[in-house]
């Protein structure tokens, strides 16, 4: 079966309601300085011995390039500039020594990452070396303040954009705590204000600086990067483990798209006659796809158009969009127009209408059909929202019970279910918003009875013992600190891997691991296996392993059956000279029953009219 | 025959217990069958009814006996004479034998299909069942009942009994009621039998499956604790959305004498260069393009298939863990559900000793799930225990999809408790929001649960059906408004809140809300704070609200809303900057004119409809515009059988509205006595 790449990961549930979708919002703007001194291509020190150190320089580029990998996916309308300093060749508009700006051909200094920029990017290590030049310029003798021209280069770039929409940042790589370690006197502490002038400018322009420091256990902050960054005094150990974490974080993004916080919707939410809160939407699950595919022109790789039009059925005439729509029914054509069509979906005024309450073990696990949305109350038009909804939602979780509400949304008027969800916090932050839940519920005739579908009298329930077996196995095979989400999708993941990997015009398939498969270690501990052992025991008998392999061994009724219709048919169909009656063009003279009779016996498909018959048979003798 | 084929019989009790409620039968009925006539034509029904004074059965000829139950309808494949004959039941002057009217049915069934037909057969009972069934000539009425169960269980007939819960007529014991009750449930020993208890009418639209859907399974095969232990297990769909249908597009091309026009539109779909227009690039040389950055790559399906994410079809467990783990709003779809091979002894054992185990400690399991072999995605999902409630239903499992970490956004919101004290409730009123939740309760302990999802009919869908039997007879009719007994799935139950008013004001007066002046007009403030006791008003107070978001009166008014159609008006009339507001003022009232003629209910708009009638001719009088209203007037007229307008016609002329002469603007071409000819002329019209 050809599936569509694409569809798979389509949620196949209404996705055409504006809940379920959301654009990307504000952008951001970044400059990675990378330090290129010749401190940089010291190695890493590491503690395993056998392996190769890494150069720290390298651990940057991978870092910023996994990063990229990662943003293109997933934020692709953020926009990058690659900036080295302490380099010997110099390169950027404003012609100062010592910082280099990398970039490629199609590209604006600063601009959306392209494939192209983070290939040749993977690679820099090289060209560095032999090309740009390494040269440490802050020393006595130069009376060049590299880093000070890098922050100025880095400012120039981010000039573009407006502050309220974009958020601006620079990111600084570096091992060298002490910039200005060389030089002494007047001309150091001229160096360092005027450094951090040229830094504090920068950021009144709304840019932050971050810095992500190469050698976190002998980098000290407090001797100049502190007050550059605007630490206090206590934040410093703090800072350090954040920004290991930040490194740390930036080479294992997963690749996903990333939505900014965003609302959906503003929904009035009715409790009572003359009671209307104002509640915002927000759609923190949804099943994430890639991003929308274009058609190509195979030949010129440029995009298509897509054109649609209406053609009448019987007369072939265009036929411009139609406003009429119909429905046969009972013999007869019913014919609405698309203004009544509309009419008739809008049931309620698209506000949420609470109905009442109920205990949460009426809301069953079956009662569930698409994503649910999440609601917190808003202010902004109606004063004493927040207030009424939180005082529901205390009311709520302290006597357990969910709210039946009708949302009466014009394109999926729905019966929901609001379930309060109380704040969870963890040492990392909040894990679950204080809020409500809205799960949409079925209607009587969304739900089906297949259990129902097969009734014998003589259904057993399992005994006391196998259940204390059951729970035995449970206790065993137990997911401690399991929780939703930790898996990412296999299938989303390779796919992402297969785009990077086209993209960049590597050679090998990226290999994503599956962390969906079962843990078969754990499950072959011997614990384990003699709890499944045990309960299989209980529930199957002694010997169902054999009585399965005896089972398979012996032929079912069907399989007979089935083989009794190919022997007569390999004996009727023998008695023919198929080639020659092909040759004769005779075939068409037999019945459909003979015809088959050949095509059972040769193990082909019966199916279709007796010209489709003939054509397969001419097909298998090979004419 | 179609595999699907079902014959049903409807039971229907019509004694006058049940006369309250038989309206609402009468749409239930006339809606299963309307639906069957669209979905699945070849179904065939039979009607019985019991209660009757006249009695009119085979049996009662072939045996005798079996009084007051009447054939209405043998059983034969669905028409319009099916939909005819169930749009009005005669009401019944007798109190039903159920169990009679059961066995005719039965009957029926036997005789025209035979032992030998086994296809699906079903008996759907309706009625109060709080009358007594008389005591049979030999053996107890438990008897009976065993024997009339063996016989469905042969001929393999399932039985659905709707038991509607109407008041006990004083007459009637609670005993009767509860006995047979008793004797309904003894059914479901022998054969495939269900009893729905509904309290009303909108309970009672929901409580008949009014299409079949045969169930497909989507995955047969084994779910994998372990690489040794399998159990074989059935999966289906337990909820999917029954989806509005989809129409096809409609075309008049066709020459009107052309009787096997199709009418049908179809969509081409073609793909041109963007650089070259008109250049048709044919399918096969069309690419797929995936976005990278500002790139486009483009992957050809071939590529894709050679290196896409296969995983094998299995279902794998992972683990079990604590229930309160997994969210509720986690569940992402439509939801599962495993049951154990059927006839599978084993299979039944295994799963009802993990659903009861996992029951009692109150653990879920996690599945990895992969339908079909060649699919290109997993499911991890929760497996959640199912504890059968009958004793010939297997124990089974439901299976919800849970999301990855991809589909998760971790936004932040802040803590209720930081919030600043003005935003958090006293303690008042959280007082007030306590006794709300409590008393506003839709499952009150010993009654029925109120709006259960099993019980409540879709609104839309209901709507569309009415309309589309209506459309059928009168392809020109109006569509039909809501029935009444929707209104309580889409507004609060009107009954229920005028008990809870202490409960409701309290809670108004508690928390108080007002307009953020900063952001909103006034004029809703006012409506806001409008106490207003009935469901209507709370709709018409949120209309406006609609209308008013959609003119705002800081911008200058452009089109007639409903909340103030005269002032709109006025000030569109008013307006200066452009000719076509006069215009679009005049077309937009007379819309909305039309709109509340023809959403009169009993004339109730009457009165505000003539008032912009005046408004409206006034300023044609003014603008020199007459034949703007003479039109109008006129297309009033014309419409006003369709939309029932006699007495409205009446009242104008009571009120001295006419048409607009010649003497009051020039451009009239009509005279003085001609005007007031117009509503009479009509009158000898609509007598005709």
């Amino acid at each position: 079966m050809d599936l569509d790449p694409d569809g798979i990961f389509r949620d196949d549930s209404g996705s055409e309601d504006d809940l379920l979708r959301e654009k990307e919002s504000t952008k951001d703007f970044s400059v990675y300085l990378v330090d290129a001194s010749p401190k940089m291509f010291g190695t890493v020190a590491t503690n395993e011995v056998d392996e190769m150190g890494e150069t720290f320089f390298h651990a940057a580029v991978k870092c910023i390039s996994e990063s990229l990998k990662a943003q293109i996916i997933g934020r692709s309308s953020d926009e990058i500039a690659i900036c080295f300093f302490n380099t010997r060749e110099k390169k950027n508009t404003q012609d100062l020594h010592g910082v280099y700006v990398f970039n490629v051909a199609e590209r604006e200094l600063l601009d959306r990452p392209t494939a192209r920029l983070i290939k040749e990017f993977s690679g820099i290590e090289d060209s560095v070396i032999h090309h740009i030049g390494s040269r440490y310029w802050i020393e006595p003798a130069s009376r060049e303040n590299s880093l000070y021209n890098a922050l100025w280069v880095a400012q120039a770039l981010l000039r573009k954009g407006s502050v309220k929409n974009v958020s601006k940042r620079i990111l600084i790589f570096t091992n060298e705590d002490n910039p200005f370690r060389s030089i002494s006197g007047a001309a150091k502490a001229d160096m360092i204000r005027t450094t951090l002038q040229r830094a504090k400018d920068a950021q009144e322009l709304g840019i932050s600086i971050e810095l992500l420091p190469l050698s976190s256990k002998e980098f000290d902050v407090s001797i100049f990067y502190a007050d550059l960054l605007g630490l206090e005094g206590g934040e410093m150990p703090l800072f350090l483990t954040s920004a290991d974490e930040k490194l740390e974080d930036m080479a294992n993004q997963l690749r996903k798209r990333i939505f900014s916080k965003r609302k959906v919707k503003t929904i009035m939410f009715v409790i009572a006659s003359g009671v209307s809160i104002e509640v915002n939407a927000y759609a923190l699950i949804r099943p994430s796809v890639p991003g929308a595919i274009m058609w190509l022109d195979s030949v010129t790789n440029l995009p298509l158009k897509m054109e649609r039009t209406f053609v009448c059925a019987d007369t072939g005439a265009l036929v411009e969009q139609p406003r009429m729509h119909f429905q046969e029914f009972n013999g007869e054509m019913v014919k609405f127009t698309v203004e009544e069509l509309a009419e008739i979906k809008k049931v309620s005024d698209g506000h949420l209408h609470l109905l009442g309450f109920k205990p949460l073990d009426c809301l069953k696990d079956y009662h569930n059909l698409r994503p649910s949305t999440f609601i917190y109350p808003t202010d902004e038009e109606i004063v004493g929202s927040t207030c009424a909804f939180v005082a529901l939602h205390r009311s709520m979780v302290r006597l357990q019970r969910f709210a039946v509400a009708f949302y009466g949304s014009s394109t999926h008027p729905q019966l929901v279910a609001l379930v309060a969800q109380d704040e969870i916090i963890s040492s990392s932050g909040q894990l679950e918003p204080p809020g409500m839940h809205m799960i949409y519920l079925p209607y009587s005739d969304d739900i089906r009875y297949p259990e129902e579908l097969q009734i014998d009298a003589g259904t057993p329930h399992a005994t006391d013992d196998q259940i204390k077996k059951a729970s035995a196995l449970l206790r065993r095979i137990d997911l401690k600190d399991f929780s939703v989400c930790q898996f990412s999708n296999p299938a989303l993941q390779r796919h992402y891997g297969i785009l990077q990997a086209l993209a960049l015009g590597e050679d090998e398939m990226p290999n994503v691991k599956d962390e969906t498969l079962p843990d078969e270690e754990g499950m072959a501990k011997p614990g384990v296996v003699r709890a499944i052992e045990e309960f299989k025991f209980a529930v199957y008998g002694e010997n169902h392993d054999q009585e399965e392999a005896a089972k398979k061994g012996s032929t079912t009724e069907a399989s007979k059956k089935r083989k009794a219709i190919y022997e007569v048919a390999l004996k009727e169909s023998a008695s023919y000279d198929w080639a020659d009656l092909a040759e004769h063009g005779k075939l068409k003279d037999l019945t459909v029953m003979e015809l088959k009779n050949y095509l059972t016996a040769h193990g082909l498909p019966v199916t279709g009219k007796k010209e489709v018959l003939i054509s397969r048979i001419l097909t298998h003798l090979g004419k | 025959m179609a595999r699907n084929k079902e014959a049903l019989v409807l039971v229907v009790d019509v004694g006058p217990t049940m006369h309250d409620i038989l309206p609402d039968i009468e749409k239930l009925c006339t809606m299963l069958v309307q639906k069957k006539l669209m979905y699945s034509k070849n179904d065939e029904v039979g009607i019985v009814l019991f209660g009757t004074e006249e009695t009119k059965n085979d049996l009662q000829k072939e045996v005798g006996g079996y009084l007051h139950v009447v054939v209405l309808q043998d059983i034969k494949v669905v028409d319009d004479v099916t939909v005819d004959n169930l749009r009005e039941l005669p009401r019944g002057t007798r109190n039903g034998d159920f169990l009679d009217a059961i066995v005719v049915g039965m009957d029926m069934l036997i005789k025209k299909f035979g032992p030998t037909n086994k296809g699906k057969h079903r008996l759907c009972l309706i009625t109060d069942a709080q009358h007594p069934v008389k005591e049979p000539d030999e053996g107890s009425k438990a008897d009976q009942v065993n024997t009339i169960g063996q016989l469905m269980k042969s001929h393999g007939v399932r039985l659905d009994c709707i038991v509607v819960k109407v008041k006990l007529a004083r007459s009637v014991q609670q005993k009767a009621a509860d006995e047979n009750i008793d004797l309904l449930n003894q059914f479901s020993k022998n054969t495939i039998s269900k009893i729905i208890h509904v309290d009303g009418p909108t309970s009672l639209l929901g409580a008949l499956r009014t299409r079949n859907i045969s169930p497909v399974t989507v995955y047969r095969g084994d779910l994998e604790l372990s690489s040794s232990m399998k159990i074989k297990v059935w999966v289906y769909k337990k909820t999917a959305e029954e989806k509005f249908p989809t129409l096809k597009k409609y075309s008049d091309k066709a020459p009107r004498n052309d009787k096997f026009a199709t009418h049908e539109l179809k969509i081409d779909y073609e793909y041109k260069n963007t650089e070259d227009f008109g250049k048709v690039v044919p399918p096969e040389q069309r690419i797929k393009g995936y976005r990278y950055g500002p790139q486009v790559v483009p992957i050809s399906s071939a590529e894709w298939e050679a290196v896409k994410f296969r995983p094998e079809k299995s279902v794998k467990l992972l683990g079990f863990t604590d229930s309160s783990n997994i969210m509720r709003h986690h569940y992402m779809k439509d939801v599962y559900v495993f049951i154990p091979e059927p006839g599978d002894t084993k299979a039944i054992l295994a799963v009802s000793a993990l659903v009861r185990a996992m029951k009692e400690m109150n653990k879920a399991a996690i599945l990895r799930c992969v339908w079909r072999q060649g699919q290109g995605n997993v499911i991890i999902g929760v497996l959640t225990p199912n504890i059968s409630s009958a004793d010939n239903i297997p124990d089974s499992f439901y299976l919800n999809v849970l999301p990855f970490a991809e589909d998760v956004r971790e936004f932040q919101f802040p803590s209720f408790n930081n919030l600043p004290a003005s935003r958090q409730p006293n303690e008042l009123q959280q007082e007030a929001s306590d006794n709300l939740v409590k008393m506003l309760d839709l499952a009150p302990a010993g009654q029925e649960e109120l709006l259960k999802p099993e019980l409540t009919p879709n609104p839309v869908l209901q709507r569309f059906y009415q309309s589309l039997f209506l459309k059928s007879k009168h392809p020109d009719a109006q569509l039909p408004q809501l029935d009444a007994s929707l209104l309580r799935i889409t507004g609060p139950d009107s009954d229920i809140l005028s008990e809870l008013n202490s409960e409701v004001d309290n809670f108004r007066r508690q928390i108080e809300l007002r307009d953020n002046p900063k952001k909103r007009r006034s004029t809703k403030r006012a409506l806001l704070e409008k106490p207003s006791g009935s469901n209507e008003e709370a709709a018409a107070v949120v209309q406006a609200i609609d209308y008013h978001n959609a003119g705002p009166s800081a911008v200058k008014v452009e089109k007639i809303g409903s909340s103030n159609p005269l002032k709109d008006f006025e000030e569109m009339m008013a307006r200066r900057d452009g000719s076509k507001w006069v215009e679009k003022a005049i077309k937009g009232m007379q819309d909305h004119i039309y709109g509340l003629l023809e959403n009169s209910y009993e004339g109730d708009n009457y009165l505000s409809a003539i008032e912009c009638l005046t408004a409206l001719r006034n300023s044609c009088i003014q603008e020199q515009e007459p034949k703007k209203f003479n039109d109008f007037l006129h297309y009033l007229c014309e419409n006003q059988k369709t939309l029932d307008l006699r007495d409205f016609f009446e009242l104008l002329s009571s009120k001295n509205i006419t048409l607009i002469t010649k003497t009051e603007a020039a451009d009239s071409d009509v005279k003085m006595e001609d005007a007031k000819l117009l509503p009479i002329k009509n009158e000898i019209i609509s007598q005709e």
